[in-house]
């Protein structure tokens, strides 16, 4: 029996819609067994949690459970529009978003170009495997790492200090904290970020960086005039997928490890705000939390999908 | 390329070399000072500590901070605990990411571009955080060490990459297979799983680095202290020691008030990241590639 199935898969691949339906469901019945854990695992874990957005139109209450909660409508979103404090996340997600955006993007690009430049393999090696790194490491390490630098007993702080300024740590004020967080996030992000870049880089032809050379173009002219012109379409797809992901990409880890009451106005985001009000503070109801959480999730698909379709309008090569 | 290089000018060369130089050794520098400093602050001891506030050279060789953690039993529970989700998390990952990109890039499987559809969509809408903890409440994982294991059963993005590097493989090789009458779980674990060493371990390691930094889902899930996580005691160690004292920072420093407090948490950074030092040249080989072959695009 397996010997003929896999006779007949074989030619069903060469000849893909040969026969019919049912004889092909019936070859292939081990690859089915073979994705039947993992498709069980996306239903429990990602389409059960789906029906569970029912709570956003009802009132939780542990004892009766999702299905047994009594429905309040739409009073869960109404509610939306007179939290003060969530539309504070709102907007600080956004410029969180945004900022990072701008900062984080020139880096990456930068740093691709520039170790595209290093003719040294070994150093352009040493380099990116360094500054790679912190990738790797987990928040919660990184911020008691940044905590004591930042500290009114670190280094920083002692630099500046020895330099005649006042020194305010930026981790508990409300001046620093955004800057705090976009360039700490950079630190850590930069060598992984700027890979895609360079893949797009090494990619681009020898023969134009040779035409221009004979047009007689310095190297810095090669790099505006041949380099980023051919890795334009990387850069936007990141940018747009970078937008696309405003609300969904929280940096809930970094903020969530580094803040502290004095910067809530500026530091919480939408998703520090559920978490915290759903589970250390306690207080808010889950319906309420669902009920964010819905809009939140329904917006990032909007805005993803959106991007895509810019991308592909563009005549780029789109991502779904 | 190469050739290429000895061609310029040599003016505008040295002077866009230096730029190039000075920026990147100050951005190699910063990458690496923060660790240089946690590695020299873990062997100080509180004078030297008090003397230098700056801390740019080895002082000190004080071994307490070690001892200080190597003599608290929560930190090998908890050591435990991450060695035990990183084996049997990393385990359950590759199995279900290996299986689900294999079967998926399959070709003639009937319904696979449906399945595919399902997959790729909970990358772009998720029921977020209240419905998939209720969920997991439901399953009586609370307070079990699976709850930190089972939710992130699968990473989809790297499903789909692996899909594609399978997609990539000659079809000859997988067809003379078939035709010696092997079925398709032998044709995986046979011929295309031999082939893929290399692959594979990348993202063995991809997984396993991110369980080892599991912290998240013990956040949500886990309020015993027994399974409690290594990032998780850390966390308790590092943040909750410099805000405001929690009660097991408390408990913690009660039993070593001479001890100097930054000694003991640096150690703590080392001894959770050193794991991942090791590993990391090997992942380093090959993350450029895992990260090339991806593209969600089918």
């Amino acid at each position: 029996m397996q010997q003929t199935s896999a006779a007949a898969s074989a030619r069903l691949s060469r000849r893909g819609r040969g026969r019919s339906i049912a004889m092909r469901l019936k070859n292939d019945w081990l690859l089915y067994a073979l994705l039947l854990p993992v498709l069980t695992w996306y239903l429990i874990f990602c389409y059960a949690p789906m029906g569970g957005l029912v709570l956003a139109f009802k009132k939780y209450s542990v004892r009766l459970g999702i299905w047994g909660s009594p429905w309040v409508g739409l009073a869960n979103f109404e509610k939306m529009f007179r939290d003060r404090d969530l539309m504070r996340a709102l907007r600080n997600t956004v410029i969180f978003g945004l900022g990072g955006i701008a900062v984080s993007m020139p880096c990456e690009i930068g740093l691709a170009l520039m170790l595209n430049e290093l003719r040294m393999k070994r150093v352009r090696k040493l380099v990116q495997t360094t500054v790679t790194f912190p990738h790797f490491i987990s928040w919660v390490v990184l911020s008691g790492i940044m905590i004591n630098l930042f500290s009114s007993t670190g280094v920083f702080s002692y630099i500046v200090q020895g330099l005649g300024f006042s020194y305010r740590n930026p981790l508990t004020a409300t001046s620093g904290y955004r800057w705090f967080i976009w360039i700490s996030a950079v630190w850590k992000e930069v060598g992984w970020g700027s890979i895609i870049y360079l893949a797009a880089i090494t990619g681009i032809n020898p023969d134009m960086y040779e035409a221009a050379e004979l047009d007689g173009a310095s190297r810095l002219q090669q790099m505006r005039h041949v380099t980023l012109p051919a890795i334009r379409g990387t850069i936007c797809i990141m940018l747009i997928l970078a937008v696309g992901q405003l609300l969904t990409n929280g940096r809930f880890d970094q903020i969530f490890n580094t803040y502290s009451s004095p910067v809530y106005a500026v530091a919480d985001t939408m998703d520090t705000y559920i978490f915290r009000e759903s589970f250390t503070t306690g207080g808010m109801n889950f319906g309420y939390s669902t009920a964010i959480g819905v809009v939140k999730s329904v917006f990032g698909l909007m805005m993803i999908v959106t991007a895509n379709r810019i991308v592909t309008a563009t005549g780029e090569q789109g991502l779904l | 390329m190469a050739k290429r290089t000895k061609k310029y000018h040599v003016g505008r060369k040295s002077t866009l070399d230096i730029v190039i130089a000075v920026v990147l050794g100050v951005m190699t520098l910063a990458a690496v000072f923060p660790f240089y400093q946690v590695v020299l602050l873990s062997f100080a001891d509180m004078t030297s500590y008090a003397r230098h506030p700056l801390y740019l050279l080895p002082y000190c060789f004080d071994l307490t901070g070690y001892k200080t953690i190597f003599e608290d039993p929560m930190f090998f529970t908890s050591l435990g605990v991450t060695v035990f989700i990183t084996l049997a998390g990393t385990t359950l990952n590759m199995l279900l990411s290996v299986l689900g990109a294999y079967v998926l890039s399959r070709k003639y499987l009937v319904g696979r571009k449906l399945f595919l559809n399902l997959i790729i969509f909970t990358m772009l809408f998720h029921g977020g955080l209240i419905p998939t903890y209720l969920v997991v409440r439901d399953l009586k994982l609370v307070n079990t060490v699976w709850a930190m294991i089972l939710p992130c059963g699968i990473s989809t993005y790297y499903l789909i990459i692996m899909k594609n590097y399978f997609m990539s493989l000659p079809d000859s090789l997988l067809e003379a297979a078939r035709l010696d009458g092997a079925n398709e779980f032998q044709i995986l674990t046979w011929v295309v799983l031999p082939i893929s060493v290399p692959f594979m371990a990348t993202f063995i390691l991809f997984y396993a680095v991110e369980r080892w930094n599991e912290w998240y889902l013990a956040n949500l899930y886990i309020n015993k202290a027994a399974l409690y996580p290594l990032q998780t005691y850390l966390r308790n160690v590092l943040i909750s020691m410099s805000n405001t004292l929690n009660d097991i920072a408390k408990q913690f420093m009660q039993g070593h008030a001479r001890v100097n407090s930054t000694a003991v948490q640096m150690a703590t950074i080392v001894v959770a990241t050193v794991p991942i030092l090791c590993v990391y040249p090997f992942v380093q080989r090959h993350f450029v590639k895992g990260v090339m072959v991806g593209g969600i695009k089918e």
